[in-house]
């Protein structure tokens, strides 16, 4: 079998899937992909039984926390062809009142940690997810703490107090 | 293969929940697993994570790249070099930085010692799991001799903080190159005698051989990387499949597996321990050879911090040292991925930067993590014994796993 370059990849993903992918670009070798939330699945599935593509390897998911944008959360995720060593980035958008992916578990078993992990700090949800619950934090924890506007220290705690040195309670802004 | 015990599930039959972890001293790590059990059987487990979970992530974004380093160090503890230099790499790839082939050289020395550490521990440690405490003490003592190693080259030993953004913070010297070469030619009688030890020995084999086995489509599924999915019969080994450090100059083999049990485990991490010893052995030759006898780190002034002799005494290196530590170096925008093979597999590093000091998301891909899952499914109908065994020889480190 023949490695197939990306852009055989892009044309066959633009011809099956014309509007949901959105755009494409390359940086730093890497093709990304940004998609459709809706066709997340679709195009995975076709990736993944493709008998020439065949990319069958989850690297790796995440979500990611983008204030300032129109549609502020993403999710990215990295496949692998194995027999043909091409990776591929994909990432989707979703503004903040729809947070909700449909869960990719079914076709990946890998994504259930790194779906509940992405559930855990950002509060994305995954439609048809066996077992989504925190994974990583306190289960009575009230708030997803990766997001931006949460800061770095624990607002939970009241045995840190740093208003004597100046600093206001966690947040390391300095007081007037 | 030898079948495994197979649990049929009763209508009126009782079963009994036993804790295991989360600090049980049979796991090695905080792990908790609240196992359901029919008799000596596993009918069911139900995993809890996180209890060491420091929230690097999140540090990490308010972090300057170059103070990222030690939280790397405590992901996978054992092998901390690798991760730290994937980090550098991670960072050199944004910054588009090229490093003199000397550096890259040292740098494999560095990962491949670190490798072995990594191994020996692993491999010891299913020796102590299977009851055969004396193989562990005896390869110990070659751990502490690499340990002696990096303490001679960055002046730490477990969360070693090792080179940096651009290459090392000193070269080698003369001690560390005598005991790296010394290393080249005890470690091998050692390894020999620690094979004598465990490879055929009986007890050993039939405590190992098919105890928690695993098929290569369902290790792929699961996203196995490393000697785990080696053992299945996988031969993906980045080093060979996207090489980094001049990985590609190296001649070196990677052994697979069959069965993707705890020996075929045990016995990946063995072959690739002497597979390592090459590679250190042809680094060393190939830095020998080469004509650069000095470099130690990349031309790239403004992420790399001069000598202190020179920022006393030079301008320039004055206002690079500012620089550097205020933060005051722009980097170029975009997202970069890089992966290293760490001891356990994969271990990559997802980083977005917006052009500021620190990441603006930066995404560790453990491989701990992301293979740990399959664990419930491999131990359900084993013994509890045969449990501890796999947990042992899938070499599940806790701070890589909880991050």
């Amino acid at each position: 079998m023949t490695k197939p370059t990306i852009e055989q990849i892009a044309e066959v993903l633009k011809e099956k899937f014309g509007q949901a992918v959105l755009n494409q670009e390359v940086q730093y070798d890497f093709t990304i992909f940004t998609i459709d939330k809706a066709s997340i699945l679709p195009i995975f599935r076709f990736l993944y039984e493709d008998e020439h593509f065949q990319f069958r390897f989850l690297t790796t998911a995440c979500g990611i926390h983008l204030p300032e944008n129109e549609q502020p959360f993403a999710m990215m995720y990295q496949l692998h062809s194995l027999v043909h060593n091409v990776r591929l980035r994909f990432k989707s958008y979703t503004s903040a009142n729809d947070l909700q992916y449909d869960t990719i578990t079914d076709l990946f078993p890998a994504a259930n940690w790194m779906e509940r992990e992405a559930f855990d700090f950002y509060g994305i949800r995954f439609k048809g997810h066996p077992n989504l619950k925190r994974i990583l934090n306190v289960e009575d924890m009230d708030y997803h703490p990766m997001r931006k506007e949460y800061p770095l220290e624990d607002l939970t705690r009241y045995d840190k107090d740093d208003t004597m040195f100046g600093r206001d309670k966690a947040g390391f802004k300095k007081l007037n | 293969m030898q079948e495994q015990p197979t649990v049929k599930k009763e209508e009126k039959k009782q079963y009994s929940k036993l804790n295991l972890g989360p600090t049980h001293p049979a796991t090695h790590g905080i792990f908790q697993n609240v196992l359901t059990m029919d008799g000596e059987i596993i009918v069911d487990s139900e995993p809890t994570i996180g209890y060491i979970h420091r929230a690097f992530e999140k540090i990490a974004e308010h972090k300057p790249f170059y103070q990222i380093t030690p939280l790397t160090d405590r992901l996978n503890y054992c092998s901390s070099p690798i991760n730290n230099m994937g980090w550098h790499m991670t960072v050199e790839k944004l910054i588009k930085a090229e490093l003199p082939k000397r550096v890259e050289y040292m740098r494999v020395i560095i990962m491949e010692l670190s490798r072995i550490a990594d191994h020996l521990i692993c491999n010891s440690v299913i020796g102590v799991d299977s009851g055969a405490l004396t193989a562990y003490f005896y390869v110990f003592e070659w751990r502490e001799n690499i340990y002696e190693i990096f303490e001679e080259i960055c002046g730490a030993r477990l969360t070693t903080h090792i080179g940096r953004i651009g290459g090392f913070e000193r070269d080698f010297n003369e001690t560390a190159w005598r005991k790296i070469k010394n290393l080249l030619k005890e470690l091998p009688k050692a390894l020999k005698e620690f094979e004598n030890l465990l490879v055929r020995n009986r007890i050993f084999m039939d405590r190992t051989i098919n105890c928690g086995p695993i098929s290569a489509e369902k290790a792929l599924s699961y996203s196995f990387t490393g000697p785990n999915l080696r053992a299945a019969g996988v031969d993906y080994d980045i080093r060979q499949m996207n090489p980094y450090s001049s990985y590609q100059d190296f001649e070196f083999e990677i052994p697979i597996g069959t069965q993707g049990d705890t020996y075929d485990r045990f016995m990946v991490r063995e072959e690739e321990m002497w597979q390592s010893v090459s590679i250190i052995r042809q680094a060393v030759e190939k830095i020998e050879k080469l004509q650069d006898k000095t470099s130690f780190h990349a031309d790239i002034p403004s992420f790399y911090l001069p000598p202190k002799e020179d920022v006393y005494n030079n301008m320039e290196a004055l206002i690079y040292h500012f620089k550097i530590v205020m933060g005051e170096t722009d980097v170029p925008k975009g997202e970069v991925y890089h992966s290293v093979e760490g001891g356990n597999g994969e271990l990559g590093f997802y980083l977005i930067s917006d052009g500021g000091r620190q990441p603006f998301r930066l995404h560790f891909r453990r491989p701990c993590f992301i293979y740990y899952q399959a664990y419930r499914e491999m131990i359900k109908g084993a013994f509890l014994s045969d449990a501890i065994l796999t947990m042992s020889s899938m070499n599940v480190i806790a701070g890589e796993l909880d991050a």
